[in-house]
């Protein structure tokens, strides 16, 4: 099922001096199975969409339908909290509890699950972040080195085995090497459990490598939702809103300009690799 | 999480945002004591009427002020009651006096007896319960004046300034300034990591509002401890961050902005004391001036 927002405005602290629209008149349709990035600067109001997404904050005007379930209208809280699972900024300075595999354990306990079915989930979660069950679950998550902790909170919100998995800004804070890391093992959970994916990112090449379609905000207004390859053309009002296009594509760009006849439309990096490998070779032949 | 005004400065330019805060510090002291000498309806009011003028003054809206008696109505109810039912049961009568002209009623308004037990309700009680719960919101409507109209940097400048006799006794005041500069500046922040936290664990389904006491205490661990490790965190980095920046006490330190207490200062102060004077006249008598006295 879609998730269907539309006509989302939301303003923090109405009706005083420190009132300020977070949202305005957002429409957008999210498919299942998509990677869907979110990119903006700080207080464009990228946070403030996805926390509506499950209910953390309350609609006060516009629709929001997710999975059928209609927030508008009274709802299940848990049932619309287990299907969205929400992983925030630094989720390792959310962890708690005294062992992982309680701290992992938190979300599915609550949802009200069986001993059994949530130990299964505990073990499942951790092993799908890479996490060694046996080593690590009676360990307290404060021992855990940076990148484990991310891992272990990841699996946190994972084990409730939500149908759409919520990300801000996942790879903050992390060396390349770990961006990375993080980067692939969310590839690996979307393939192994068919979620929808959503990203939060102010870095346009980690959501260009990865996501489906690309939601641009700019202070509380959807400007764009488009796939990668299209947003590439859009350079110049990106500039003006302070993002960049894609380095591969503004590389290729570069290289047109210098006279190098590349092919047109390139945006990933692997692409780039191809078609400047290609050339070098011809160049040689 | 956010309503709790302490500490929170609300910026607008009035003559009391721009007061010298050492004047707004004692001003806000003798104003305190000075509540716990009112005795009478009549200057309970017309505290109130001085105390909704200087709201006016401030340009804080009346609301914010109102807020700050939030977070301690449960206090405010609870002491009414126990006075309420708690004051001694005695069958002399209740004086009520207007004007000299004097009424007297059943001091017991209803009276349950038991065995060896007497339980009720006086006048007195009433008349106790309604006192303190307007001393109380006196209490803290005052001292939240203050710190809506100023900001912490300058109201901890005020009180190490105020307290600068006391280092002839080797007192720590810079440290103590230091420390209280620190707290006030990281409410915010803790405020809104709170929210943060709250928001993550409630997105793992975790339920903070309902079950007994014992439960809602409980289900608060998951945010607790969180917001304790993160604390600790942060305090070990100020503190490096600070020593990297040669911070080394008070000593040599100058400021920024040097505090200037002006005229106006002066004038605020005399009108308070004006003010205290006033209430403990009507309190003890003095110069026999029974008119405000005898106003109930």
């Amino acid at each position: 099922m879609p998730i269907v927002i539309e006509n989302l405005s939301y303003t923090y602290s109405p009706n005083t001096v420190f009132a300020h629209d977070a949202l305005k008149n957002v429409h957008m349709t999210i498919d299942d199975g998509e990677f869907v990035g979110i990119i903006g600067h700080t207080g464009s109001g990228k946070s403030t969409l996805v926390l509506h997404l499950n209910g953390l904050i309350k609609l006060t005007s516009g629709k929001i339908l997710v999975n059928d379930i209609d927030l508008s209208k009274k709802y299940d809280y848990k049932k619309l909290r287990s299907t969205v699972g929400i992983v925030f900024q630094y989720p390792e300075y959310q962890l708690f509890d005294e062992t992982v595999e309680k701290d992992i354990a938190f979300g599915p306990k609550n949802l009200g699950l069986s001993k059994e079915e949530v130990a299964y989930r505990v073990r499942t979660a951790m092993e799908m972040v890479g996490l060694d069950y046996e080593i690590i679950k009676d360990r307290s998550p404060f021992e855990l080195s940076g990148g484990q902790k991310r891992r272990a909170a990841l699996a946190g919100v994972i084990a409730m085995h939500p149908k759409i998995l919520i990300l801000d800004e996942p790879t903050a804070g992390l060396d390349p090497k770990g961006k990375e890391n993080i980067l692939e093992l969310v590839h690996s959970i979307k393939k192994a459990s068919q979620v929808t994916v959503i990203m939060i990112s102010h870095n346009m090449d980690e959501i260009n490598e990865h996501c489906t379609r690309v939601a641009v905000l700019n202070q509380g207004e959807l400007v764009y939702y488009l796939k990668p390859s299209e947003l590439v053309e859009r350079s110049l009002e990106l500039g003006k809103m302070g993002l960049d296009i894609p380095t591969s594509a503004r590389i290729a760009r570069r290289l047109r300009k210098k006279g190098i006849n590349i092919k047109t439309g390139i945006h990933k990096q692997d692409e780039l690799i191809a078609e400047v490998l290609k050339l070098y070779k011809g160049e040689r032949a | 999480m956010r309503d709790i005004a302490l500490g929170q400065y609300y910026p607008a330019n009035s003559i009391i945002h721009r007061m010298d805060p050492r004047a707004k510090i004692i001003i806000a002291l003798m104003y305190m004591v000075s509540i716990f000498f009112i005795n009478t309806y009549t200057v309970y009011v017309l505290t109130f009427l001085v105390l909704f003028l200087l709201v006016l003054l401030s340009k804080v809206p009346i609301k914010l002020i109102l807020k700050s008696v939030k977070p301690i109505l449960f206090l405010i109810t609870f002491t009414a009651v126990i006075n309420l039912f708690l004051t001694p049961l005695e069958n002399k009568p209740y004086v009520i006096d207007v004007y000299f002209r004097q009424w007297t009623v059943n001091n017991i308004i209803f009276e349950l007896k038991w065995k060896f037990i007497r339980f009720g309700m006086t006048w007195t009680g009433v008349n106790n319960a309604l006192k303190m719960a307007l001393r109380l919101t006196l209490l803290v409507m005052g001292p939240s004046l203050l710190t809506l109209t100023t900001t912490p940097v300058t109201l901890t400048d005020g009180v190490e300034s105020l307290m600068k006799p006391l280092r002839i006794i080797r007192f720590p005041v810079h440290e103590l300034a230091l420390i209280m500069s620190i707290t006030l500046k990281f409410i915010p922040n803790i405020i809104e990591e709170t929210d943060k936290i709250m928001m993550a664990q409630r997105a793992r389904c975790a339920d903070f509002d309902s079950g007994n006491i014992f439960k809602k205490a409980k289900a608060l661990l998951p945010v607790i401890i969180p917001l304790f490790v993160n604390s600790l965190r942060r305090a070990e980095e100020l503190a490096y961050a600070m020593d990297s920046r040669c911070y080394r006490g008070s000593k040599g330190r100058t400021k920024m902005k040097e505090l200037k207490f002006g005229l106006k200062d002066f004038m605020a102060l005399l009108l308070a004391a004006g003010f205290s004077f006033l209430i403990f006249m009507a309190r003890y008598n003095w110069f026999s001036l029974n008119i405000i006295y005898s106003l109930v």
